[in-house]
């Protein structure tokens, strides 16, 4: 018998790395189903890649589970009708990144799901499928990274030419501070995720899965190591709790210490990662035929009453899962779609639920206030912080001075928009955004 | 709460509580202990000079920010308090009130509001002042008061340990002949010894070094370095010859090694910002400090070894680049 899980010693990547107090108020609230929404607006373009062409039409009747945009091309993802109804207008709307995006409206009537996808809770575990089914499969079911980044799901599962993969890491980190959408899931879907492992390891053609969850989600480590006791192929790797270690690079170089190459992709160093919400999705694309028209979302805040963790149809307006958590509360200056870390502040609560959306975090008035921003200091903070071992300080400067050459050689570009540097500086200073206007500029040199 | 009131800004959205108000008021703790010591050792002529130099200190950032460059004073950041106290640590606790102004209108006005505030002096404004009064006022700093827990103004002053070393090694004595006119090591350690006010007790600095450590406000590569490779050298140079060279022990113990290194060395703004570069300019720092001592004109050389290595920052920091991430060659 190989050895439990924990009592492995736990692993961390090597470079920077923070520690902000990580707030996981909703960690002990089961996941629930969100009721209905009387209106689902959802976007054809959720994912990275061309948007989906939209095949239906105002008035059309809908089942849950139709396509309602097709991909176009491979790098691009279906989107599918999560609830049933009538379509609405089909206009520009504004999604969690502040953009307008082309969203299909449904008004909501029934439940009425295709009779083709496998609702039951009963879990299938015989994987029947070849490679490429499971590739066209996944495609199908619209499936993306619902870890944010939002890459289509099939794209990364086919073995790009001339590349081999030789090990799965399964992305159970959850680092950023509030979220436990991936955690509460682990706890109560963990047959059907390592399931969703082996489907991935069969597509890839790989031998060795690594499951990395972090020590603060003992109970996840522990369930996982029950499940994974006479598995020769699949084991779980405790992790030390440090952001950014859900980071596809910190993960990498925590897990199996190598590093993706600059510019480059993890298979680059033989490695495919997929966040544990994915997994899920995939194994409910391949053994239930159910396309991605629902995830977890955490709606949590210091001040929220009822921290949760929601099941949650694509589309749904965000003002559905505050009110489902207990309403807005009275000190709310801040309403981020994602974690603290890097979650995208919105500015309308009528903006829907998408595919990478993990959490909906309400941070008090107070909290949002930037504080007065001295000189730098040159305390060496965002350096010792930088996961990626750039000079974020120094970058903050040139980007300042518009030394857009001279970034670029500062390796500006390797910069993963984690915010640790933001977050370290006792000068208050907001470094991640001069780096972001940098690497624009920088991405337009080429 | 109206809905078309919610702030919408770029993450992250959530910050450490370590702002530069704390970091400077973290620093001003750690400094406690070795007031406290000095207290005890000089009584009230450490209180004076202490509170003057933080009064005149602060009062010359206010008025140069107020009049001379007419923008809102920042005294409230705590650098300036610091600077004042940093400065009294490293002068004798017997300084007529008139030096102590000199060397604070040095210290901030030139050593650091000149360059533009906090954030741009390339020197450390404390030790900037520090030296100008060492050159223009010799006698006055280096008569040091002796450690006698008098609370009078004017007490007895004598040599401080590598005073009486340096004078005695000149006169041809060796190392064993001038152990017995000191204190005990003992004493050195906890602080019954002459010289700069800060400088007594290496036991109440490393007090402060583990505050600011387990506050993370400053990590360990530029203190242990610095002390590290002033021990290793002086024990070399003491292993090749007891009789003319003094112990690591010794000289790690005595004049500024502990405050240069756990106060002075570690100003954020005038000491490398990468961890390499930290280790490089500790170094810096210990080996000019061995140098000055044994073979400089000056008793003591903490001062002028990181002033001179301050002057290196800008090199150490443009070529000491951290690790980076996947581009191994």
């Amino acid at each position: 018998m190989k050895n439990r899980a924990f009592h492995k010693e736990l692993k961390t990547f090597r470079l920077g790395g923070v520690h902000p107090q990580d707030n996981k108020l909703s960690a002990s609230a089961p996941l629930a189903q969100l009721p209905l929404p009387k209106q689902v607006t959802i976007p054809i373009i959720q994912h990275i890649g061309a948007p989906a062409k939209v095949v239906v039409q105002r008035g059309d009747t809908v089942r849950v589970g139709q396509v309602i945009a097709q991909h176009e091309g491979f790098i691009s993802s279906n989107i599918h009708a999560s609830c049933s109804g009538r379509i609405g207008i089909i206009e520009e709307v504004m999604d969690s990144s502040g953009f307008k995006h082309l969203a299909v409206n449904i008004r909501v009537k029934g439940d009425d799901w295709l009779e083709t996808i496998d609702r039951t809770d009963t879990l299938v575990e015989g994987i029947s499928l070849s490679r490429d089914e499971i590739v066209a499969r996944v495609m199908e079911a619209g499936v993306v990274g619902m870890g944010g980044a939002g890459f289509p799901s099939h794209a990364k599962i086919k073995v790009p030419e001339g590349k081999t993969i030789d090990t799965l890491i399964i992305n159970g980190v959850e680092c950023e501070p509030y979220l436990t959408a991936d955690h509460r899931l682990m706890l109560e879907k963990p047959r059907e995720i390592i399931v969703g492992v082996r489907i991935l390891m069969r597509a890839l053609g790989v031998s060795r899965a690594i499951i990395g969850i972090e020590d603060n989600k003992h109970d996840a480590i522990e369930l996982f190591d029950e499940w994974l006791r006479e598995d020769k192929q699949i084991e779980v790797q405790p992790l030390e709790v440090q952001y950014p270690q859900g980071g596809e690079k910190q993960l990498i170089q925590a897990v199996l210490d190598r590093e993706v190459p600059s510019g480059g992709l993890p298979a680059d160093v033989g490695v495919i990662v997929h966040n544990v919400g994915t997994t899920f999705a995939i194994y409910e694309a391949v053994q239930k035929n159910k396309p991605l028209v629902e995830r977890v979302v955490t709606v949590t805040g210091k001040d929220v009453k009822q921290p949760s963790n929601f099941w949650v149809r694509i589309g749904t307006p965000v003002i559905e899962l505050i009110t489902a958590a207990g309403g807005l509360p009275e000190s709310t200056g801040k309403v981020v779609s994602g974690g603290p870390m890097m979650g995208k502040a919105i500015a309308d609560l009528e903006v829907p639920v998408a595919k990478g959306t993990s959490g909906i975090l309400m941070i008090a008035q107070a909290e949002t206030k930037r504080a007065e921003e001295y000189n730098c200091v040159h305390c060496g903070k965002c350096i010792e912080a930088c996961p990626m071992g750039l000079e974020p300080y120094r970058l903050l400067l040139l980007s300042k001075a518009g030394q857009s050459e001279k970034s670029k050689r500062e390796n500006v570009l390797d910069c993963i928009e984690c915010g640790s540097c933001s977050f370290v500086c006792p000068s208050n200073r907001p470094i991640l955004d001069y780096i972001r206007l940098s690497k624009t500029k920088v991405k337009k040199l080429k | 709460m109206s809905q078309s009131l919610l702030t919408v800004a770029p993450s992250p959205h959530i910050h450490t509580e370590l702002t530069i108000p704390q970091v400077m008021r973290g620093v001003i703790i750690a400094m406690v202990p070795a007031l406290l010591v000095s207290v005890y050792n000089f009584g009230l002529g450490a209180v004076y000079v202490t509170g003057l130099s933080i009064l005149f200190c602060a009062g010359a950032e206010w008025i140069i920010c107020k009049y001379l460059l007419k923008r809102e004073p920042s005294i409230a950041d705590g650098s300036a308090v610091i600077t004042g106290m940093l400065l009294a640590f490293n002068v004798p606790s017997n300084l007529p009130w008139h030096i102590i102004l000199i060397g604070s209108l040095v210290s901030v006005g030139i050593g650091k509001m000149s360059f533009g505030g906090l954030g741009n002096n390339p020197f450390n404004p404390a030790l900037v002042g520090r030296v100008f009064l060492l050159l223009s006022f010799p006698v006055e700093m280096t008569s040091w008061p002796q450690a006698v827990a008098t609370w009078s103004l004017d007490g007895t002053t004598g040599a401080t340990p590598l005073g009486i070393l340096k004078d005695g090694l000149r006169a041809g004595e060796t190392v064993p002949a001038l152990m017995p006119q000191m204190p005990s090591y003992t004493d050195f350690f906890f602080g019954f010894q002459g010289g700069s006010l800060g400088e007594m007790s290496a036991f109440a600095l490393l007090i402060g070094l583990g505050y600011m450590l387990y506050r993370k406000i400053i990590t360990w590569h530029i203190p242990v370095t610095m002390i590290a490779t002033v021990f290793v050298m002086t024990g070399i140079f003491w292993f090749i010859d007891p009789t003319r060279f003094a112990s690591p022990l010794f000289h790690v113990l005595t004049g500024g090694v502990m405050l240069g290194a756990i106060f002075m060395a570690t100003d954020y703004v005038t000491s490398p910002v990468s961890h390499k570069g930290m280790i490089v300019f500790a170094i810096g720092c210990g080996v000019l400090t061995v140098l000055i001592r044994l073979f400089g004109a000056y008793p003591e050389g903490v001062s002028f070894a990181i002033l001179i290595m301050n002057a290196f920052v800008p090199l150490i920091n443009t070529y000491l680049k951290p690790v980076r991430y996947g581009r191994k060659k």
